[in-house]
């Protein structure tokens, strides 16, 4: 490890600390409809959209229609890209005259991008027409992000609630965090990329002949708008199939740095709007620290790791840390603190092959997700999943003191306890039962890029990765029908079987009064909460996944340290 | 149901158009303006003709040119049109393999270089088109390149001075040269003709 290395993540995290409060209180004021300074330019635009889609912006929704509007607009989204990629071939904005997708790709990339997942069975320079890039997948990227941000405002609502049982209305926040949220960031990030080398036309590959005298296909596309899109909206799916490694969407220093900080951006900026939604800021800052601690936690463990080396190399005499996999201008801090951001939240962009990581490197990330990227979440649902851990930790801290639980002021009971637990068990059931059956089935490991508990380790890490929503991939696992069915599965219970307990616990706190605050109230703004918060996700995590784990990258490491080789 | 479906639908087809055209032509459009060069590929230009991308390394095999890191991508490597790492596990053979084969040809490629070959040349890179190589890696070439053009090994070091970028704003990245901006300087300091 090196001091310029730390100081690379300590300056990109001081920046975002910088961030968090101008862009919380921004996101605040856009979601309870308060003035901004974009109002007089965006305003006419929004009023516009409502007035051709038929939305009544005062419309109040509880959860249910909150939930189906919901349901329902991923459902055309869904739709939509799936016949998009299943006729691209005859489509225009095809310079390179890509055919139309199988239906097993196109059904597997819908779900993909439909639930922020962006797992990628395609190689998208030699697979996605510009439109179906432009107009299909990067458009996902805006509003599978808005929606992410749409639910988390919902689940806030239904937490500062004064009895009312109403949690805004879907349509509003979707176009608002479209609008005012992700679009304009995006515009101004993707100038910056492209200032930097990020090709942005819509020009037909060049084939060129090179001063060695080979021959050399150089990638066009309009890559920068979409990288920009990929990463402030934690999606992660790459325009090229090397992802952020490729100079093509990641060329310099600066970029990676970008991207980071626009990968952690709004998770940051939303744990100040919640706590500002719930009338008090320390209540934002207290998840805040909890996401950082673990993320800190996480990059700490995959830099030292990584900076240590692969001791079958140092055999060989040769000195130096783990390069395998990573892209020069980066090096190994640069490629560490990319892979913590891009596992820590529901990103799944790569910047670095997490395959080729050493078996602790790989660890930390496959925890990441493990955990529900948490540290600090996908946009929205890093939020939303860390408050269903609050729910927990709130009704834990009230069975050891033997009072019933509160939180703001409201009663925690059965229905919201029963809801949190729904939430959180889907991880280890969509992750666990459907690795166990790829692992026995043939099908499961005949595609497999690495022998041992490495070869399991990409298995164990694909439903890790899907599941969570992530599209990150210890890559290896071949496309074919029975992981295009099985990540499908995976993807679409991870999202919406998390998003809409949450919402349905929304809902039932929406309903209750806030009582006032007594001498018995334990408070949820204290470093002894975060502590105890901390406590409860890394002990459902370990309780969880740490059998699974022990038999992959921790069985690996184990190995590796002994000698021997798969 | 069907009145959320209708509207789904229409906010659909709105956000197509909004989100999925006019912002990415749009900023299509900026980017043409003001970033020309970078904005259609960094184009690199010898004589008129374009011999590749600032951004985007190439295989190279010549002695009197530098060589970039191993690639994954494609079979042949540096293939454009193939991204990708070789994925391979830590412990596994076929990496460590790689590793020695990588050593020995390095090693028969520069007789002169007597210590061994820095780890990025020994390793594969994530993109697979790397364009970068570290001050080591060039240095490890230096005295092959030399000899194979005939100059003085000073001049080959000045021209990895030259070209070794720092650090972004001193601690954002790694220190750093391309390949191709290499080359093209080696070929100004004595002629691509010399064969």
């Amino acid at each position: 490890m090196t001091l310029t290395g730390w100081l690379q993540a300590v300056v990109i995290f001081a920046v975002l600390i910088a961030c968090t409060k101008p862009l919380g209180s921004y996101m605040f004021a856009v979601f309870t409809g308060r003035r901004t300074w974009l109002t007089p330019l965006l305003a006419p635009l929004e009023r516009a959209l409502y007035r051709i889609t038929g939305v009544r912006a005062d419309d109040e929704m509880n959860w249910r229609q909150y939930a189906l509007a919901m349901l329902g607009f991923s459902f055309v989204g869904f739709a939509y890209l799936f016949a998009l990629l299943l006729v691209q071939g005859s489509l225009p904005l095809n310079p390179q005259h890509f055919p139309s997708l199988s239906p097993g790709l196109a059904w597997n990339t819908a779900i993909s991008f439909l639930t922020n997942t962006n797992w990628q069975f395609y190689a998208g320079e030699s697979t996605m027409s510009y439109l179906s890039q432009m107009a299909g997948l990067a458009w996902h990227n805006f509003v599978s992000a808005g929606v992410g941000i749409a639910i988390a405002i919902a689940v806030v609502r239904g937490f500062a609630a004064k009895g009312a049982g109403s949690l805004g209305n879907f349509w509003v926040d979707l176009t608002r965090a479209c609008l005012y949220v992700l679009l304009p960031i995006s515009m101004v990030a993707a100038l910056v990329l492209t200032a930097q080398g990020v090709p942005q036309n819509l020009n037909a590959y060049r084939t060129v002949t090179t001063l060695g005298g080979g021959k050399q296909t150089i990638v066009g596309g309009p890559i920068a708008s979409q990288e920009a899109i990929k990463e402030l909206g934690t999606n992660g799916g790459g325009y090229v199939n090397a992802n952020s490694a490729s100079p093509n969407e990641n060329p310099t220093p600066l970029t990676n740095a970008l991207e980071i900080f626009l990968i952690l951006l709004i998770a940051s900026g939303l744990t100040y709007t919640y706590g500002k939604m719930v009338g008090d800021t320390r209540q934002g800052w207290a998840i805040f620290a909890a996401m950082f601690a673990l993320f800190w936690l996480g990059f700490a463990t995959i830099y030292h790791a990584e900076a240590s080396g692969n001791p079958l190399v140092h055999q060989l005499a040769v000195r130096g840390g783990n390069t395998e996999g990573k892209e020069t201008r980066f090096g190994i801090a640069g490629s560490s603190l990319f892979i913590e951001a891009t596992t820590g939240t529901s990103t799944g962009a790569v910047n670095a092959s997490i395959d080729s990581f050493m078996p602790i490197g790989g660890l930390v990330a496959l925890l990441n997700l493990q955990l529900g990227e948490i540290a600090p979440g996908g946009v929205g649902s890093g939020l939303y999943a860390m408050l269903e851990f609050v729910v927990l930790t709130v009704f834990i801290a009230g069975l050891m003191v033997g009072r019933t639980p509160e939180l703001l002021g409201k009663k925690i009971e059965r229905r919201e306890v029963q809801l949190a637990i729904l939430a959180i068990l889907v991880t280890p059931i969509f992750v666990l039962i459907p690795t166990a059956i790829a692992a026995l089935l043939p099908a499961g490991s005949s595609t497999l890029g690495n022998a041992g508990p490495h070869g399991f380790s990409e298995i164990l890490y694909a439903f890790s990765s899907t599941n969570a929503n992530n599209g990150s991939a210890f890559a290896g696992l071949g496309g074919d029908r029975f992981y295009y069915i099985a990540t499908g599965i995976s993807m679409f219970f991870g999202r919406f079987f998390v998003a809409i307990p949450m919402l349905a616990l929304a809902g039932s706190l929406a309903e209750k009064r806030p009582v006032a605050a007594g001498a018995g109230t334990f408070s949820t703004a204290s470093p002894t909460f975060v502590l105890l918060l901390l406590g409860t996700i890394l002990i459902v995590g370990a309780l969880t996944f740490l059998p699974a784990d022990a038999l992959g990258p921790i069985a690996d490491h184990y190995l590796l340290y002994a000698g021997r080789t798969f | 149901m069907l009145k959320y479906l209708l509207v789904a639908f229409r906010m659909t087809a709105v956000t197509v158009v909004l989100l999925g055209f006019l912002y990415p032509l749009l900023i299509t459009g900026i980017a043409h303006l003001a970033f020309p060069a970078r904005s259609s590929g960094s184009f690199v230009r010898v004589g008129g003709r374009i011999v590749g991308s600032r951004i985007i390394g190439e295989r190279w095999t010549q002695a009197r040119y530098f060589h970039g890191r191993p690639s994954a991508a494609g079979s042949a490597g540096y293939d454009p049109l193939s991204t990708g790492a070789s994925n391979l596990g830590p412990d596994s053979k076929k990496l460590i393999a790689r590793v020695v084969a990588r050593i020995a040809t390095l090693r028969k490629e520069n007789p002169r270089e007597s210590g061994m070959p820095p780890i990025g040349l020994l390793t594969a890179s994530g993109s697979g088109i790397d364009p970068d190589i570290s001050p080591s890696d060039a240095r490890y070439q230096a005295e092959r390149i030399a000899a194979a053009r005939a100059i003085p090994l000073r001049r080959v070091l000045a021209v990895i001075t030259a070209h070794t970028k720092p650090r972004t704003f001193g601690f954002l990245g790694e220190p750093r040269a391309n390949v191709l901006a290499l080359n093209l300087a080696l070929d100004r300091v004595n002629g691509a003709s010399t064969r």
